[in-house]
């Protein structure tokens, strides 16, 4: 009979850059069965999926539409990653920016549109950061597991957004729930005429361009990496862990609360229930497939904003349920993930 | 007053039950040194699984048996990637939760579609325990789910003290490699308590689609994996304590439901917010004395 058996071995460096496009193959292998299950051919399904959507300028632009709030997201759980804080609780965070924005962006009469944006990013950063406090100061003063606070932090929020959406933001002559629509000096500028492209994907690549320097070019960002790769260790050479920490958290959740002023103020204009659509936890597969650094992430986040366009384009155009994309999302992360330890070992023939 | 405790308490015991069962479920992956993220994802899909094959068989029995062998099959997922690979677990979890909620909105659309109006079936049959007596009639009028995780309690407590397969357990979440040491595939263990986890919480969010509810909707579990993740810390990775912890959240659940209905002039949703808000504190206050086994989030590998 013939013996396997598997054994350790250092992987050939051709292979490293290859192992995303492995696991987007191996991914779209798995998830086949799925399109199969919808009753559509996969393989027209992924030509809808990731060629469709650049086939044409306008789902081309849509694509960096859907991918800005990802890309700051990403950006916001890397931050807090690379200081070793667990913030899962971008999600939330996004949600308390999207408030702050849907609320600023109705005071703001007769103030040069300028300022009406600045003010919402600062008050959407803050926000962010607020909704970050309560976890980031459990972890760092009790030791209390930030996992945990942050993800119910993500389910605590969606009690006063209803509150405001069923009550005092509730149209009075609709009874939509959703809030007010924000005055036109608050509107995010588009980039790209007629198209949803918004000044959001600049703030975006900017917040990308500001953690890559600190990360790599500043005191702060070595504390944050040193107390990321090891506590103790960092304690010992003298680094201030837990306000290092704190700081990480705070920042990472401003950032997260960004992606919220920008769905409000360059998509929606207005808070509705549903803005976020997972966009926290998507920042999430975003950081990890980036490999928690700002050149990965900026790619990672791209990818992503294709799939969520190409998931759009094949509900529409095979009536597959438009959550494959989350699916695929989810697949992809673990298939990669696997991929990263498989590197290192091959299965050979047992002597 | 006496029928608003009598009512209290009852739903007390309903509320507490989804988390009894998931928590139970996580202890199991968390005593044997896997933090299971994948909670959340895995009582979705085990509400999911549960409905469906519940209303396209007649049997709600049925449709628990294929939602707990769906869950069983999640925790062995759970296992592939960090019981053999050794992926990092908070990622893991997470991962699996975010692939399993994807897979259950998708199946509920191919299966189910997209209606105006809830798909509902008929939902399991509440039972008197204690007939019509006065107090306890009342309280004790469950589904038979809430009768089982209640009675789980003690099992797994026997199970992971006093049987041989607990400490086998206990012991690969403490020391993986002395375990191994001892004789013990430290791996098989930590696979069997990741598919007893994963059919436990499976049958939590079941619970919720076939006995509370009888329906599934996307956000039927609403936080409540996590909120079990944070039950363990607060009971200190002891069963009965789990019990004490879930019974402390479904009363609170309880008690804001009631007080909605009294007419206190609050917003409800800060009454629908103040369960995760209790936990919160809860660990707060619990979390700076809980000591987790030793090899919790520690992948084992022979070298």
């Amino acid at each position: 009979m013939l013996k396997l058996q598997v054994e350790r071995r250092v992987a050939p460096l051709w292979f490293r850059p290859l192992i995303p496009l492995v696991a987007i193959v191996v991914t779209f292998v798995l998830t086949s069965v799925l399109i199969l299950a919808a009753k559509a051919n996969p393989l027209e399904a992924f030509y809808y999926f990731l060629i469709y959507p650049l086939s044409s300028q306008f789902s081309a632009v849509e694509v960096l539409v859907k991918a800005t709030p990802i890309l700051l997201t990403g950006a916001a759980v890397t931050f807090a990653f690379a200081a070793g804080y667990w913030n899962i609780g971008a999600e939330g965070q996004l949600l308390a920016g999207a408030i702050a924005a849907a609320w600023i962006g109705t005071l703001v009469e007769g103030v040069p549109p300028v300022f009406a944006i600045l003010l919402m990013i600062v008050a959407g950063f803050i926000a962010g950061m607020l909704w970050a406090l309560i976890p980031a100061l459990l972890k760092t003063k009790l030791a209390v597991d930030e996992i945990v606070t942050t993800l119910l932090m993500n389910t605590v929020i969606t009690f006063p957004i209803s509150f405001l959406l069923n009550g005092v933001w509730r149209s009075p002559l609709t009874g939509e729930p959703q809030s007010p629509e924000i005055l036109a000096n608050s509107y995010f500028p588009h980039l790209i005429p007629r198209s949803r492209l918004h000044l959001g994907f600049l703030l975006a690549w900017a917040i990308i361009a500001i953690i890559w320097v600190i990360l790599t070019r500043t005191p702060l960002g070595l504390h944050m990496r040193s107390v990321g790769l090891g506590q103790q260790a960092a304690r010992f050479a003298g680094v201030k862990v837990e306000r290092t920490m704190l700081i990480a958290a705070l920042v990472s959740g401003g950032i997260a609360g960004l992606a919220g002023v920008g769905e409000v103020a360059g998509i929606h204009f207005h808070l509705i229930s549903g803005i976020s659509g997972g966009f926290g936890y998507t920042g999430i597969i975003v950081a990890l497939l980036g490999g928690l650094n700002p050149l990965g992430i900026s790619l990672a986040g791209l990818f992503i904003g294709l799939i969520e366009t190409g998931a759009q384009s094949v509900s529409q155009a095979l009536g597959v349920p438009i959550y494959l994309g989350n699916v695929v999302e989810a697949a992809l992360l673990l298939v990669t993930l696997s991929m990263l330890i498989l590197q290192h070992y091959r299965i050979r023939r047992a002597a | 007053m006496e029928t608003f405790v009598i009512g209290l308490l009852a739903a007390t015991l309903r509320l507490a039950t989804p988390l009894i069962l998931g928590t139970m479920g996580e202890l199991f992956c968390e005593r044997a040194g896997i933090l299971n993220l994948g909670i959340e994802g895995t009582m979705l899909l085990g509400a999911f699984v549960g409905l469906v094959v519940a209303s396209a068989s007649g049997s709600l029995w049925l449709g628990l048996l294929v939602a707990v062998i769906t869950g069983i099959l999640a925790g062995l997922l759970m296992g592939l990637l960090t019981v053999r690979m050794g992926v990092n677990q908070h990622v893991s979890g997470l991962g699996l939760t975010l692939l399993l909620t994807g897979l259950s909105y998708f199946g509920y659309r191919i299966i189910i579609g997209q209606r105006s109006v809830q798909h509902s079936i008929d939902t399991f049959p509440q039972i008197a325990l204690f007939g019509d007596l006065p107090v306890l009639g009342p309280i004790f009028h469950q589904y038979a789910l809430t009768y089982i995780a209640i009675l789980l309690v003690p099992v797994v407590w026997w199970l992971l003290y006093r049987s041989s397969f607990g400490l086998k357990i206990r012991s690969a979440g403490e020391n993986p490699e002395a375990t191994d040491a001892a004789g013990v595939n430290v791996f098989q263990v930590r696979y069997q308590a990741l598919a007893i986890g994963g059919g436990l919480m499976a049958a939590g969010g079941a619970f919720l689609s076939l006995a509370q509810l009888g329906s599934f909707t996307f956000g039927i579990i609403s936080g409540r994996g996590w909120v079990c993740i944070a039950l363990i810390i607060f009971a200190n990775w002891e069963p009965v304590r789990v019990l004490w912890g879930a019974l402390l959240f479904g009363g609170v659940s309880a008690l804001q439901l009631r007080l909605q209905s009294t007419g206190i002039r609050l917003p409800y949703e800060l009454f629908l917010a103040l369960p995760y808000l209790v936990t919160i504190a809860a660990l707060a206050i619990a979390g700076r004395n809980a000591s987790a086994p030793a090899a919790l989030l520690k992948p084992y590998r022979r070298e």
